[in-house]
């Protein structure tokens, strides 16, 4: 072959290559979720050792948040006592608003606070609230993004379900 | 053909530099503002009407207008 045939060819593997270079890789399913250090985020992370655990990223802004929180609170209910741990975790700019919005649902369930965003970023959500089911090796098993009243409650059941049934 | 290098010589890396400037990718996280009801075109319930009209006047057509809420792209 060429130097004059091998050239753009060149180009266009150097250009795809600088191409993958920038696409962000977010978390996905079956990899470890990155629970952040203690100090990393505002709030204490409950006792996740062993457990079943749904990190839910949220914000006072996001509408089908709102609607999620009372359908939290009976999944709460539900399983907290078998074993899942429930963390919503508020990626609010707004002191304000993040305090409002916790004043007016008062979870019954674990809020922590993302406020310079830096654990969506490094998750990549999809969109929200998105929504990680997280296995008791600490492995991510089911993602779901955004909130659809009728709709996830009883999907996120089922995934819960499942993944308490494993020990 | 010479001609056709210099353009590939000079877009390929523009290709490469477009993907990595990406100014236009608003993240999930980032909506807050986005979702302010200042975002929102029909947050004026007469004005919205009144633009409603005057489409339904010129273009014989209504409806479509948009989806409710703003726009932090929730959902």
């Amino acid at each position: 072959m060429s130097s004059r045939t091998k050239l753009p060819g060149f180009l266009v593997a150097a250009a795809l290559a600088a191409f993958a270079l920038t696409v962000r890789a977010s978390i996905k399913e079956g990899d470890l979720f990155p629970f952040p250090a203690p100090g990393a985020i505002s709030g204490a992370l409950p006792d996740i050792g062993g457990k079943v655990v749904m990190v839910d990223f949220w914000a006072s802004w996001c509408g089908p948040c709102r609607a999620s929180f009372p359908a939290y609170a009976r999944l709460q209910a539900d399983f907290a006592p078998r074993g899942l741990v429930i963390v919503a975790v508020s990626i609010d700019d707004t002191d304000a608003a993040y305090a409002a919005f916790l004043r007016k649902y008062s979870p019954s369930f674990a809020t922590v606070r993302d406020r310079g965003q830096n654990l969506a970023a490094l998750v990549g959500i999809p969109g929200m609230p998105a929504t990680y089911l997280i296995d008791r090796r600490g492995r991510i098993r089911f993602v779901h993004e955004g909130f659809h009243s009728g709709r996830t409650e009883p999907v996120l059941r089922g995934q819960i379900e499942k993944l308490l049934a494993e020990k | 053909m010479k001609t056709f290098r210099l353009i590939l010589i000079l877009a390929v890396p523009g290709m490469g530099g477009c993907a990595t400037f990406n100014p236009v990718r608003v993240q999930p996280w980032q909506r807050e503002a986005l979702a302010d009801d200042a975002m929102n075109p029909g947050r004026d319930p007469v004005g919205r009407q009144m633009a409603e009209h005057i489409h339904f006047s010129r273009e014989a057509a209504s409806g479509g207008g948009g989806v409710g809420g703003s726009g932090c792209g929730c959902n």
